[in-house]
């Protein structure tokens, strides 16, 4: 059964200078005719599917519409065009700090982090010790968190996600936090949760990583999809030496998939 | 199904509860002097308009510190709830664009900090009535209905101008200028009756001193308004929430190209 199932998926960005104005700007741009808000297609006919267990690799260039995807799947953004069949729930960790605030306490940001990420309370009150413990933080409980070092947020951050209990993962370069001993914790962690079962959705800009973990690739240029294939070592030699030479057209009739054109 | 539903409300009335906890958190720093200041601080307007204003209309309208208390407990209310919540949406922006939440808690949140200020507000209100020596009748449970009025107004119009905070940045220093003047079309001070009578009802296209008169009827006069008056009190929330609700329905997936 598919985990996942994206259909002919094409999602649109709106950009341009309407961001940040105020009903005054709006009315004079508007009456000079130089309101500018345009669409703009992040990805097109994006159509793959997950099944349980599968670990997908997302490569592509800067701007080739990996965020937005994620974001498309995580529900956070809708897709213009084209269905996302999802089977479970689904759990992206795009940026572990997301929800914190230098105000609160260790503790409070804890649970605050916690409930953005959709545990529940008793889950919580059972796993706060450990996630305290991972983190190696029992002697800042109390403490605000403005007072912590970036070191020590991100291992709070990474301790609480680490507790996910997914049916689909979705990770955005968060593989590994921290210096020497705790990145090889984490790593160790990491590894763990994927071999849970989930279906993991991976994007990384390390090939290395993607060689050594996925079991299938997404390749996306400027959002159109280039390759979709099981073939991993393959399809990241390919993603490779396009990064040398540019020519993307190659590649994209080699998979049968479509390009946004030559660099 | 049921269950999965069940999950889903339970897991967002925990991130409710944290919202609200962490809203609270940060606006006091944790002191309950910060939280005594909100209530002393509407305490302090009333103590000042009574000085002045007593002058003017004290004589003509009866137990006139209350009367003027009436308009400035549900005034501050309002004045609280809609400028905290303006900025409810915009303010979670890096929350809502990394994680798949409903975006309405976080104007629920806000509102719930303003409504637990109200709550306190309200105790000294009965408080004054009773030093002031106003009758206590059994027509005080009827006060429930524009409390909750007055929540639910709070909601709708906090959906719509969270929503057009994060469109246009300028409704910030608007939403205020509007709202004071809005003040002092709520007959908070004055009396309505000294206007002609087709005047008097223009009063009541102003949400919050259908509000105001419905607390008055009830604590000074000892009269419950007609089913009219509240037909017409709930026809006016629902068109808020409504506009709000659109809006929100709406807007949904696109506020996160505005931020």
């Amino acid at each position: 059964m598919n985990t996942l199932e994206l259909d002919n998926v094409s999602i649109v960005y709106r950009v341009g200078g309407f961001k940040d104005i105020g009903l005054k700007d709006y009315v004079i741009q508007k009456i000079k005719g130089t309101y500018d808000c345009r669409d703009f297609y992040a990805d097109r006919n994006i159509s793959f599917s997950l099944q349980l267990g599968d670990m997908l690799g997302i490569i592509g260039s800067n701007g080739a519409g990996k965020s937005t995807l994620l974001k498309a799947i995580s529900g956070i953004m809708r897709p213009s065009e084209g269905k996302i069949n999802i089977n479970g729930v689904v759990v992206a960790l795009l940026e572990l700090g997301t929800g914190f605030d230098d105000e609160l306490t260790v503790k409070e940001n804890t649970f605050l982090r916690g409930a953005l990420l959709g545990y529940t309370r008793k889950f919580m009150n059972e796993r706060y010790r450990d996630i305290i413990d991972f983190a190696e933080l029992e002697d800042f409980e109390n403490r605000p968190f403005k007072y912590l070092s970036s070191g020590m947020k991100s291992r709070l951050a990474f301790s609480i996600a680490s507790f996910v209990q997914p049916d689909i993962l979705i990770l955005d370069e968060v593989m590994a936090v921290g210096d020497g001993g705790f990145r090889r914790k984490s790593e160790d962690k990491t590894r763990e949760i994927i071999a849970g079962g989930a279906t993991t959705i991976l994007v990384s800009h390390d090939q290395n990583q993607i060689r050594e973990m996925c079991t299938k690739i997404l390749w996306l240029d400027k959002g159109h999809q280039v390759a979709f294939t099981d073939d991993v070592q393959g399809a990241v030699n390919d993603y490779e030496e396009f990064l040398e030479s540019g020519n993307i057209e190659k590649y994209a009739e080699k998979y049968g998939g479509k390009t946004g054109g030559q660099y | 199904m049921i269950k999965s539903l069940k999950l889903k409300l339970s897991k967002d009335r925990f991130m409710f509860a944290e919202l609200v906890k962490r809203d609270f958190k940060t606006k006091y720093k944790g002191s309950m002097l910060g939280m005594l200041w909100s209530v002393i601080s509407p305490l302090i307007t009333l103590l000042v308009m009574s000085v002045i204003f007593s002058r003017f209309f004290g004589n003509k309208i009866e137990h006139y510190t209350i009367y003027l208390f009436c308009g400035n407990i549900l005034f501050s209310y309002f004045n609280d709830a809609t400028n905290y919540g303006m900025t409810s949406l915009l303010w979670n922006a890096h929350i809502f664009t990394k994680i798949n939440v409903p975006k309405y808690l976080f104007l629920f949140a806000k509102n719930v900090q303003a409504m637990i200020n109200f709550g306190l507000t309200l105790c000294v209100f009965f408080i004054f009535c009773a030093i002031d020596g106003v009758p206590f009748t059994w027509k005080y449970v009827f006060l429930i209905y524009p409390i909750c009025m007055m929540i639910l107004l709070n909601l709708g119009i906090g959906l719509i101008l969270s929503a057009l905070h994060v469109f246009f940045r300028d409704v910030a220093h608007l939403w205020p200028i509007f709202s004071m003047l809005l003040m002092y079309a709520s007959a908070i001070f004055y009396d309505v009756r000294q206007f002609e009578p087709a005047f008097q009802k223009l009063f009541l296209c102003n949400p919050v001193y259908q509000n105001i008169k419905y607390f008055r009827l009830i604590v000074l006069d000892g009269t419950i308004p007609s089913v009219w008056y509240h037909l017409m009190m709930l026809g006016t929330v629902l068109l808020f929430l409504a506009v709000g609700g659109i809006i929100y329905y709406r807007y949904n997936w696109r506020f996160l190209y505005y931020v």
